[in-house]
């Protein structure tokens, strides 16, 4: 595990994720679940980074934490300099907006809107002009290798144009950190193997990625390897 | 950006949100035309009131016009009283009675109005010429048809028949001069115009110088209530009624009838309610993980608040469009049903389409449409992200 580093602004410049002592606590029924249970981590900026495990142990609660969609019951979380663990509704969700892109299993595309509409659209809500927003989602789309499905609506896309749909998506407002959950669970081991093989392009192009995955091939490909139990990283904490 | 997430996501449901705008619409129709009813019959009785330009009814003191077999004695005395107020400006005195006909060896009968045609206020003249010799008759089309006659021809009309001696009184030959419409009519009554001094002398001293109803038009600019007071204080013997409190009458006998017309309003408006909560409650439900999702992307919860508004918004609007359309086709049908009712005037209409209850009903039926997204919308809003991607996950 990476040694808890005093806040300066080499570190800050450096690391892109800081996690400290983070625990994150669900009621169930009249018990509490501890799904995490005291997890510190830095990831650094142009990281690569597999988070895995076994079902339950607190991959997707981690993930959720770093993507400031939760909150941690005790600990702090800082992202791209800021600390996000008690950041209000409001503030949680412009942080998002601008600073972290999602990609998750099911896709999860708007099935009314063409892939172009549906890579614009964090971009229409962060306010950019339609022509912006036009001319940065079919370069994305052309990133990904999709440029003649720009038309297309999701059901008119197999699962991994669907899934590179939703990676240009989240690459939309060019967040810091690229967060992944599951992206190869619903693919076959081709398509998997596309999705792995443009996660190593974007990484080796400078984004941040953190992928949590049960797909050993996925996370072979990660620069950096995280093992969790049981709500504690129990290996890779300290690989830089 | 907004509408057209709120329009993908009605679009994706095609025919729920078909069956939805189409329950909005029945709401609405329901709803406009229970408006158009309980204001309905009180506006076409105020306008049928005011048709001909007579401000003030008398009737025998404690009746309504031609509610009993009453009339009001001495005309003339109240005639020459009602002509020293200065704001009175024309006086009708008219006096009713029934009457038969001997058409085709059978007796046809129907009611006889005896009227000054020069200052009548009870029908309108269809063609031929008014009743302006003492022996002319003018008669109503369900009369006309009954007696086979027509214009120019003599018929035998009696005031009095006794079936058990097959005799008639009050018989007179008049001449057949005109084809009128009665506005306070039914269309199956058959009805029939004489002048009074020839309804009176048919009727013999029994109604010399009397009156069923007086008709009174005030001068412009004058207080018709004022004068109904003035009248009332000098003619103890009539009751004066003005359209203000003929309707005031009207009021308080149709007020059941209107309360259940705006019940049965309030629940087609808490229907619609009901049926827009329930669609969008539905959708969101169904798209809870797209929702967090969006959240998750950075979409502000304010926006989704707002797509899950407009759904319910839009829903109302078209549903509320239609249901004016399909409202007025059902009051112009059931209206027509109503109109045929035996012994109501066939002036009286029963649904009234008055723009401004329309509008407001309407306006109404959105607003609610607005409230029916709010819960929703505080659901989509405030779906937590990360359990909810989680329940999705496991789903």
């Amino acid at each position: 595990m990476t040694e808890p580093v005093e806040s300066t602004e080499v570190h800050l410049d450096r690391v892109i994720v800081s996690l400290r002592d983070v625990r994150r606590d669900y009621p169930l029924g009249d018990e509490r679940v501890h799904a995490l249970q005291g997890v510190s981590l830095d990831v650094d900026r142009g990281d690569y980074v597999a988070i895995v495990g076994p079902s339950g142990c607190g991959k997707s609660t981690l993930l959720n934490l770093i993507g400031v969609i939760d909150q941690p019951t005790s600990g702090t979380v800082e992202v791209n300099g800021k600390r996000v663990d008690q950041m209000g509704d409001w503030q949680a969700t412009a942080f998002r907006l601008r600073n972290i892109g999602f990609v998750f299993q099911r896709f999860y595309l708007m099935p009314i809107l063409s892939a172009l509409e549906n890579v614009a659209l964090p971009m229409a809500e962060a306010g950019f002009t339609r022509d912006e927003q036009r001319e940065r989602a079919a370069q994305l789309l052309s990133y990904v290798g999709l440029s003649h499905r720009e038309r297309h609506r999701p059901s008119q896309l197999s699962g991994g144009e669907q899934q590179r749909v939703a990676i240009a998506r989240a690459l939309a407002n060019r967040p810091g950190l690229l967060l992944a959950d599951e992206p190869t669970g619903e693919l076959d081991a081709q398509t998997g193997a596309e999705i792995i093989s443009l996660f190593q392009r974007l990484n080796a192009d400078g984004a941040t990625i953190i992928v949590v995955t049960h797909d050993e091939d996925l996370a072979n490909a990660a620069r950096r390897k995280i093992h969790m139990r049981d709500g504690r990283i129990v290996d890779g904490a300290g690989q830089p | 950006m907004l509408f057209i997430l709120a329009r993908a996501s009605l679009v994706q449901h095609k025919a729920r949100t078909i069956l939805a705008v189409l329950g909005v619409a029945v709401a609405a129709a329901m709803l406009l035309d229970m408006v158009m009813l309980a204001t309905g019959m009180r506006e076409s009785f105020r306008e049928l009131l005011l048709s001909r330009g007579f401000d003030i009814r008398l009737a025998p003191k404690g009746t309504l016009p031609f509610d009993t077999d009453a009339a009001i004695p001495s005309v003339d005395a109240i005639t020459k009283v009602l002509r020293t107020n200065p704001d009175i400006r024309e006086i009708s005195p008219v006096l009713g009675a029934s009457i038969h006909i001997q058409a085709a060896n059978r007796d046809i009968s129907g009611s006889v109005l005896g009227i000054d045609p020069t200052v009548q206020g009870d029908y309108e003249l269809l063609s031929g010429q008014d009743v302006n010799q003492p022996d002319a008759i003018a008669v109503n089309d369900h009369l006309l048809n009954q007696i086979r006659a027509r214009i120019g021809d003599t018929l035998s009309v009696a005031t009095g028949y006794d079936p058990q001696t097959r005799t008639y009184s009050g018989q007179r030959k008049l001449v057949l001069t005109g084809r009128v419409r009665f506005l306070y009519g039914a269309t199956d009554q058959s009805s029939a115009a004489v002048r009074r001094e020839t309804l009176e002398a048919m009727r013999g001293d029994a109604v010399k110088d009397r009156a069923s109803l007086f008709m009174i038009r005030v001068r412009k600019g004058a207080d018709p209530d004022r004068v109904r007071d003035w009248i009332e204080t000098y003619i103890p013997t009539v009751s004066a009624i003005s359209i203000s409190t003929a309707i005031a009458q009207v009021d308080q006998r149709l007020s059941y009838f209107r309360q259940l017309a705006f019940i049965l309003g309030a629940v087609s408006l808490f229907v619609g309610f009901l049926l827009v909560t329930t669609l969008v409650t539905v959708s969101v439900n169904e798209r809870s993980g797209e929702i967090a999702v969006m959240r998750a992307i950075g979409i502000s919860r304010t926006h989704i608040i707002q797509q899950v508004v407009i759904e319910g918004v839009v829903i109302s609007v078209v549903g509320a469009l239609l249901g004016l359309g399909l409202g007025l086709g059902t009051a112009r049908y059931l209206n027509s049903i109503l109109s045929a009712f035996p012994g109501l005037p066939m002036a009286i209409d029963f649904f009234l389409f008055q723009p401004q209850a329309a509008w407001s009903a309407l306006g109404l039926l959105v607003a609610s449409g607005i409230a029916a997204g709010i819960y929703p919308a505080w659901r989509a809003g405030s779906l937590p992200i990360s359990e909810t991607l989680r329940r999705e996950a496991i789903a």
